[in-house]
């Protein structure tokens, strides 16, 4: 559960801008309090269900559960750093929360966050509409076992209402660094706004913007078609990865001498530093991937800037260490992965 | 995704600033693109999921549940059967107690829907265990609504036929009673 999840390994469509694409759903079972309210014996019930639910899913989906209290709580902060659970899962205390996922991530199923189940489906480039049927059809094969509480006006009814309906959130996480330098990302972002799309950091809800990295999701989850929800945030990915591009070229073209002159630096920073933190890590490291997608830089080493950004986490440098680092400890075994990885890791390119 | 014809530049609203929005929306089971550009993305209020910018979902959220009308003020006190939870509970934690909680607070509830969401009707999956019969009612709508239209455009053999599978859909759906 530590090692990089496969979508930081593979390949997609529009893959060198639009680094993942996740699906949501939201589901609670009927005749259980929502988590908040979920006292012991609740609790119980609930757990030995959803046992039975996977259990009767069979190998195809390759699901294991981990009840959360299982997890070292560094591992824990490992899997928020890969996204496959969200800050709030793992918030203490530890009650009935859990973790069901397969071997490489690509399905994640918080249980009890908000909600009693959030199933993820996450894929590598933007193919939100291939996650969606990758959710529906997980979906379909838990409720077979499940019955999931539903109106029919209001359909699938959750926590807070503002997931309630499709119980949906369609999402993709965009690496936007000439949109930034060029200073579009303001405009485009008030736009995106105006029609219903929420635009975070790489956290989620509150986080601050690093790397230049942006999750990009629908707002809403009511009142359209699962189908309309991903083709609308689709289309608006699509829109956001052509306006990159063109501000790219603006780059290449007009201030060629200037973003060499940044690639090279943040190159020289990565390399050479003996002490780094995590957010100076990424922004470099956010350079350095620009300049490699415009071919201004060959980076001798083999790891992807999604597992970089995973390996220079703090999380990860501790359970890396197997202890608790100080900060001076993470910035200085930071710099000493950056080096490693960027300019000779062949030796690494198995272990993960 | 059908992307058969190639989106028109301008906006086709204002045909004037060029396009840069594209919502598909369905308006009586029709389907149509739209693409405007964003001043007319703006004021074209049909849009379902139009929220004010600078409001995340929990501030809107937020600000609302507080906002309860004069005549629904005593309601605050009233408690979901199932669970115990109050609305002025749900007021202080954003969150619902349980399903049943939806139906205990209904009134409040939907101003509050209709605002978050701009929309208070579900229109996707229906699931398969406790939908059998929403299945088939929402399919029965949909005939309907396809006959209305067909009569509407003067399209009798097409309403002959989809009468007649409304009625052997009607017919089954009463059986399963
Ligand atoms: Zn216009
Ligand atoms: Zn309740």
């Amino acid at each position: 559960m530590t090692n990089a999840s496969l979508w930081m390994k593979s390949e997609g469509p529009e893959a060198d801008i639009v680094l993942s694409s996740r699906v949501r759903l939201a589901r609670n079972l009927t005749d259980l309090p929502f988590p908040n309210r979920l006292g012991d014996s609740d609790g119980k019930r609930l757990a030995a269900r959803l046992q039975e639910a996977f259990d009767g899913l069979g190998n195809d989906w390759q699901l294991t559960y981990h009840p959360l209290a299982d997890i070292p709580p560094i591992e824990r902060q490992v899997l928020v750093e890969k996204h496959v659970v969200s800050p709030a899962l793992i918030q203490e205390p530890v009650r009935f929360e859990g973790l069901v996922a397969d071997p490489g991530e690509s399905i994640s199923i918080m249980v009890n966050e908000e909600d009693h189940l959030r199933m993820q489906v996450f894929l590598a480039g933007l193919q939100l509409s291939q996650a969606w049927q990758m959710a529906n059809r997980l979906d379909d094969d838990l409720e077979r076992n499940l019955n999931f509480a539903y109106d029919s006006e209001l359909g699938y009814l959750t926590a807070c209402p503002t997931n309630v309906g499709t119980g949906l959130r369609a999402s993709v996480m965009v690496h936007l660094p000439a949109l930034v330098l060029t200073r579009q990302v303001q405009p485009l972002f008030h736009a995106l706004a105006q029609i219903g799309v929420v635009v975070r950091g790489l956290y989620g809800e509150g986080t601050e913007v690093v790397g230049n990295l942006f999750q990009v999701s629908n707002q809403v989850s009511l009142g359209l078609t699962e189908e309309e929800f991903v083709h609308n945030l689709t289309v608006v990915a699509q829109e956001i990865v052509g306006r990159e591009r063109q501000a790219r070229q603006i780059l290449t073209q007009s201030h060629r001498l200037e973003v060499a002159d940044r690639v090279g630096r943040a190159w020289g920073i990565l390399t050479h530093a003996s002490i780094i933190s995590s957010d100076e890590a990424l922004k470099l490291l956010s350079e350095v991937k620009l300049g490699q997608d415009l071919e201004f830089i060959k980076v001798p080493g083999h790891t992807t800037f999604s597992e970089l950004a995973l390996m220079t986490r703090p999380g990860y440098l501790m359970y890396r260490a197997g202890q608790e680092l100080h900060s001076m400890e993470r910035d200085a075994l930071r710099a000493t992965i950056l080096r490693e990885r960027l300019i000779s890791d062949a030796e690494y390119k198995e272990e993960h | 995704m059908s992307e058969s014809s190639a989106p028109p530049l301008a906006c086709q609203r204002c045909q004037r600033r060029p396009a840069s929005v594209h919502f598909t929306r369905i308006v009586n089971g029709e389907k149509s693109d739209r693409y405007l550009c964003e001043e007319c993305a703006r004021e074209e209020g049909a849009f379902h999921f139009m929220l004010d910018p600078q409001l995340t979902v929990h501030n809107v959220l937020g600000g609302l549940i507080g906002q309860v009308p004069e005549t629904l003020k005593l309601a605050t006190q009233v408690a979901c059967p199932r669970c115990g939870y109050t609305y002025q509970q749900f007021a202080e934690t954003s969150r619902l107690g349980c399903d049943a909680c939806y139906q205990a607070f209904r009134p409040q509830l939907e101003p509050l829907v209709r605002r978050v969401q701009g929309a208070t009707s579900h229109r996707g999956k229906i699931p398969v265990r406790a939908g059998g019969k929403l299945r088939q009612q929402q399919a029965l709508h949909e005939l309907r609504e396809r006959l209305r239209q067909a009569i509407a455009a003067e399209a009798f053999e097409e309403a002959a036929e989809l009468r007649d599978t409304i009625r052997a859909l009607e017919e089954k759906t009463a059986d399963t009673e």
